[in-house]
């Protein structure tokens, strides 16, 4: 088998479990004959048909609340958002409705709500947005976001069997610009589990999605001079995986946090506020972050560039941190 | 159909006949309209005494739309209630011990007191799913609920309730519209009880009949009295029906009255007290034990081992809802996630084999039958009449009297047989009690309700 960029490998997962199981179904905007915005669906419609992969109204809550109660008759919907940013307009079917059902009456919710995310694109203030936070506040969900083609497959195809809801962020940068070879056996990758993407000793970078890969580009340039950063890609970010974050702490005493979403409130905060709780004696320096801006995601090039991480603004923290 | 056995009358069976009930179904209708009843009065009397932790939300005089609605449902059909449904839940077969333990945040409760009031339901037997305090949430849910169902090839019908209010909500609309595209088998039925918290009727939608929501969905509806339990049991009958041969979504609008204030902390003070005396005049419950006596259906003595038996019932419940211990705290922190605590799997009720390929499969292209083309004639614009009046009226096979074509401007008219009191002079139902107290209207159309004054008000309002 060649290599697939993460959208095909996302397709795949699709195709497989759609093939695996009859419960599987699709509902999104234009994501039939059309086969989506992004293409992620194509050939779906034709496959399997309109009873599993159904069109919709331009009605995100009622695309929502629809696919609630398919799963409560034991399909497993998995939803796409034409653009992630749309999930805002259907937040309280996910997080009120579907979120708190196992908790509140024992009714469990699978159901994977997907969509492209993230900016670099030059999409503009709602068609870049990385909302992950709104929902790893929300407990009930999981929030999933890989970096590579191959987690893109597994993961989906783990969301897809989980029972929960699962919202599964595709980092649109990273649809078309990475390749991999995947393995031609069935594999699933298991939901909150991190990975280590390199191996270091002196300081770690914790990252996901497009961010991840500014990190490992910036640990090359720290390498040349000397500095051997291990850098995570979390993968999962609700759950967290605590174990593989302070392991790697251990190790280095020192932590870098690098995410596209925006800085207050951001996934940075709260692995500080962890390590301080589990971690604070392995510490030798602060929790630095580099993020995105706190502002929306501004649609010129140079804004945008200002707004995103970069390799370089990634290497200069990581320069200060080795410091300590 | 549920419950029989909980009323006094021995083990004889409920058989539908074409539409018609038989009379066990018929007492069966009081049963658990008093029994719906009968268990708020007791949380109110609980709430008074601290012994319910959060709020009561009584359906006083809204009794026959639960029961009558949710009546009309089979065991594998599937119902969603609203806060005021106690009513539907206990035609679907939970006991009022459920609902007491769940006002009272008891661990015997069918949420372990993680929710109260009517926020339960259950997944396996009954097909009952909880609400959440957003209105219009339900909507989309029970159609997707209905959708699966059919695609299940389960025949199941989804029904829901939505108040006069939750039909502003972005979610009802977006719902209706899906579930019409959809042609989902899901019956909405909207209980128009005048009030939105405080707030009249008439300052939250521009319509006179709310059913009319359901022309812009192109799909239909009936308005039924509220009141009456027949009326509501034969239009939801009808709905259930139509839904369960693939010609829903169907939209039910029940006219009523909210007897008491949004929950008990409000005296709804901003109520007009004639309204209410209007409203109190045609109490359902009332209205159908006297249906009962008239028609020869119930002797004093029948009625009397009914009562005593929901006040044992109802004895038994509380006892045990009261005896009950709040849960543990340590379970807070659990049930959160579903971890292998559920196995989850369809019910299939058609071979799987038609989902999958290549039976499944189909040539992806739309086809558009008229291209959009406009119908009108080139340069001219096409105006199109007023959403009101309604014009989807109940039309019952035993109907008798006022003619099918007539809207239900009477309490009779909808049922067409004599519900309780004789009210054949008294006003039409569509009063000006939409209003608030010190709106003009409101004062200008009571005196053109008169019942001296009736033709002309007919008249001149077509």
């Amino acid at each position: 088998m060649g290599e697939v960029t993460m959208l095909e490998a996302i397709r795949e997962a699709l195709f497989e479990e759609f093939e695996r199981d009859p419960a599987v179904v699709a509902l999104g905007e234009d994501i039939g004959v059309f086969g989506g915005a992004f293409k992620a669906t194509e050939g779906l419609l034709a496959k399997f048909g309109p009873e599993r992969v159904i069109d919709t109204p331009i009605s995100e809550t009622a695309i929502v609340g629809a696919a609630c109660g398919m799963s409560y008759l034991g399909l497993r919907p998995v939803v796409e958002m034409q653009f992630i940013d749309f999930i805002a307009c259907c937040f309280n079917q996910v997080t009120n409705f579907a979120a708190k059902s196992h908790y509140r009456w024992g009714a469990p919710v699978p159901m994977v709500i997907r969509g492209p995310s993230g900016g670099g694109v030059h999409g503009g203030p709602f068609h870049s947005a990385n909302p992950e936070m709104y929902f790893v506040h929300t407990p009930g969900l999981k929030v999933v976001y890989p970096s590579t083609a191959y987690d893109a497959k597994g993961l989906l195809k783990s969301a897809i069997r989980d029972n929960n809801p699962v919202l599964f962020f595709e980092h649109k940068f990273l649809y078309r610009r990475i390749k991999e070879e995947l393995p031609d056996a069935e594999y699933t990758v298991p939901i909150g589990k991190a990975a280590v993407r390199r191996e270091g000793r002196d300081l770690t970078i914790l990252s996901y999605a497009a961010a991840a890969h500014t990190s490992l580009e910036a640990a090359q340039v720290l390498a040349k001079e000397g500095t051997e950063v291990e850098v995570i890609d979390l993968r999962t970010l609700l759950p967290l995986d605590r174990e593989t974050i302070i392991e790697s702490v251990k190790k280095t005493n020192k932590v870098l946090v690098v995410h596209e979403d925006t800085r207050t409130g951001g996934i940075a905060g709260e692995i500080a506020a962890v390590l301080c709780e589990d971690a604070f004696g392995y510490l030798d320096g602060p929790v630095a972050r580099v993020t995105a801006l706190d502002t929306p995601v501004p649609y010129a090039p140079p804004l945008e560039q200002r707004f995103l991480p970069s390799v370089e603004k990634v290497a200069a923290a990581a320069r200060e941190l080795a410091k300590y | 159909m549920m419950g029989l056995d909980r009323v006094s009358m021995g083990k004889g069976t409920a058989q539908r006949m074409n539409g018609t009930l038989s009379r066990e179904q018929h007492l069966e209708l009081y049963y658990f309209m008093q029994l719906n009843r009968q268990l708020e009065e007791r949380l109110v009397r609980l709430f008074r005494q601290n012994k319910i932790v959060g709020g009561v939300y009584s359906s006083l005089g809204q009794e026959a739309i639960s029961v009558g609605t949710s009546y009309a449902l089979e065991q594998r059909d599937w119902l969603a209630p609203m806060i005021r449904n106690i009513g539907t839940l206990l035609v679907k077969g939970f006991k009022p011990r459920d609902i007491f333990t769940q006002h009272m945040a008891k661990v015997t409760s069918p949420t372990h007191g993680k929710d109260g009031t009517s926020h339960f339901g259950d997944l396996k037997t009954l097909h009952v799913v909880s609400p959440i305090s957003m209105l219009g949430d339900l909507i989309p849910v029970m159609a997707g609920v209905g959708m699966a169902g059919r695609y299940l090839g389960q025949q199941i019908v989804a029904m829901t309730w939505i108040g006069d209010g939750g039909s502003s909500t972005g979610a009802f609309h977006e719902g209706l519209n899906l579930a019409a595209v959809q042609r989902a088998p899901l019956v909405l039925v909207l209980e128009n009880n005048q009030w939105a918290y405080s707030t009249p009727v008439a300052r939250q939608v521009p319509l006179k009949d709310l059913a009319d929501r359901a022309l812009a969905y192109g799909i239909k509806s009936r308005i039924v009295d509220g009141n009456d339990v027949i009326a509501v049991y034969e239009t939801a009958r009808w709905a259930v029906d139509e839904c369960r041969v693939g010609r829903g979504p169907i939209l039910i609008e029940a006219k009523t009255m909210r007897m008491k204030g949004h929950a008990q902390h409000d005296p709804a003070e901003y109520v007009p007290k004639d309204m209410l005396e209007y409203w109190k005049a045609r109490d359902p419950i009332a209205r159908y034990e006297k249906y009962l006596t008239n028609s020869g259906l119930w002797d004093a003595k029948t009625k009397a081992e009914i009562d005593a038996r929901i006040e044992r019932q109802l004895d038994e419940d509380q006892k045990f809802a009261e005896e009950s211990p709040l849960p543990d705290p340590q379970s807070a922190e659990q049930g959160v996630y579903c971890e292998g605590c559920h196995e989850i799997e369809a019910d299939w009720r058609r071979p799987k084999e038609q989902v999958m390929p290549p039976a499944a499969s189909v040539e992806a292209v739309w086809k558009v039958a008229d291209f959009g083309a406009a119908t009108i004639p080139t340069g001219a614009t096409q105006s199109k009449p007023e959403a009101q009046p309604a014009v989807h009226y109940p039309k019952h096979a035993h109907q008798t009297g006022h003619g099918a074509s007539q809207p239900p401007r009477s309490t009779e008219a909808s049922a067409g047989k004599p519900a309780g009191e004789d009210l054949s002079g008294a006003p039409p139902l569509r009063v000006p009690f939409g209003r608030g107290p010190k709106d003009r209207s409101f004062e200008r159309e009571k005196q053109q309700n008169q019942p001296a004054k009736q033709n002309r008000h007919r008249r001149r309002r077509r």
